[in-house]
């Protein structure tokens, strides 16, 4: 075990800043590269005509678990010291509803705002500024909703371990998912265009 | 200065292998993935503590984000990285020939009216964001690869709630 590096002690806080910044620069490259700095080429994802939002994402997806999976198995990387957001079910199933919701009336979610801010989209600053809002918001609710907010803690839990399934075949139907899915969501694109 | 002619999108999937390379190499190097919506909520709760100090760190949300006092609010990771996002963003755009001032939105709707729903999107996404510990990057992406519980299903209802609201604002794009 050699990985992650921080948590081994190789670098320090200080250190994991500069590579915070180096690492964003590639997650906003990438995000700009794929048009994710565009409200329209986004919001296309809901109205089926260009999917690329479900098929960058679950690219990034399958790539980051296959690569985990790999240096987990040759022993490179301890998957136990990479962070996980612990499991809330409840409050985690309506902050995705009303994020997807946010997401089709303003054209963007946070990550991509960034980018398309940062190109000069003058609607993502405006959502940027939205974003401020319901912050604002969010903290001024937070201690009446506080027991909403912490219902139904699982703590730090993978699908394997719920399922009861090893790692492996989770990591195999997700990449069958996946292939299946882009197989569908180009079916669908090309669909959608004959039509219009 | 000539600009550069507009350069079309990336391939998605090579965009996606290029996003999931980087997600790993933050797996590998600091042991935690990448996010967005955290960098806000520092950035809130710090503006906040300079207009209304007392309030800041009387709320208990913002206190989480301000610390003890012992280093900058905005020394954060997910500040550093989102910052980094901007600029990577920058990068590309300017080498496409993209980066330039303007507002996406269809023909059909107004430009107040385009603006009124990035502003009201935001913040129900700032909303959703908070409530589910994480947004599209944070839980979605990050937690997706790590076969994360809450994050795969924060994600299907993401794309629930896309999917049952999109026809009502199919204006805005069309």
């Amino acid at each position: 075990m050699t990985a992650p590096l921080l948590k081994y002690g190789l670098f320090g806080d200080e250190f994991s800043l500069v590579l915070a910044f180096v690492l964003g620069v590639g997650f906003g490259f990438c995000l700009e590269r794929a048009g994710f700095g565009s409200a329209r080429k986004l919001a296309a994802q809901f109205y089926l005509y260009d999917m690329s939002v479900f098929k960058v994402m679950f690219t990034a997806i399958v790539t980051a678990m296959l690569g985990v999976t790999y240096l987990g198995w040759i022993g490179w990387l301890d998957l136990n010291l990479v962070y996980l957001v612990p499991t809330y079910l409840k409050p985690q199933l309506v902050g995705g509803l009303v994020l997807g919701v946010g997401f089709v009336v303003g054209g963007y979610c946070p990550g991509t705002s960034v980018a398309a801010l940062a190109t000069g989209r003058i609607d993502a600053m405006v959502y940027a500024l939205g974003i401020a809002a319901g912050t604002l918001a969010y903290a001024e609710v937070y201690p009446a909703i506080k027991p909403f907010v912490n219902a139904d803690a699982m703590g730090q839990v993978t699908l394997p371990e719920v399922l009861g399934l090893p790692w492996g075949v989770v990591v195999f139907a997700v990449v069958v998912i996946a292939v299946l899915g882009f197989w569908g969501a180009t079916k669908i694109e090309r669909w959608i265009g004959s039509r219009s | 200065m000539k600009q550069p002619p507009v350069t079309p999108y990336a391939n998605p999937y090579l965009a996606g292998v290029g996003l999931g390379l980087v997600l790993l190499a933050a797996f590998v190097l600091v042991g935690r993935g990448l996010g967005a919506s955290g960098a806000f909520s520092s950035t809130i709760s710090w503006l906040t503590s300079l207009v209304a100090p007392g309030h800041a760190q009387a709320n208990e949300y913002m206190r989480d984000y301000l610390g003890d006092g012992s280093s900058h609010p905005l020394k954060a990771w997910l500040v550093f990285e989102v910052v980094g996002v901007a600029a990577g963003a920058l990068l590309s755009g300017l080498l496409a020939g993209r980066a330039r001032f303007t507002i996406e939105k269809g023909p059909r709707v107004s430009t107040a009216l385009r603006l009124l729903c990035a502003f009201l999107g935001g913040g129900l996404m700032a909303f959703g964001a908070h409530l589910a510990r994480g947004c599209t990057s944070g839980q979605a992406l990050t937690g997706g690869a790590l076969l994360n519980v809450g994050s795969w299903a924060f994600m299907i209802m993401v794309f629930v709630g896309g999917y049952a609201v999109a026809y009502f604002f199919r204006w805005q794009w069309r």
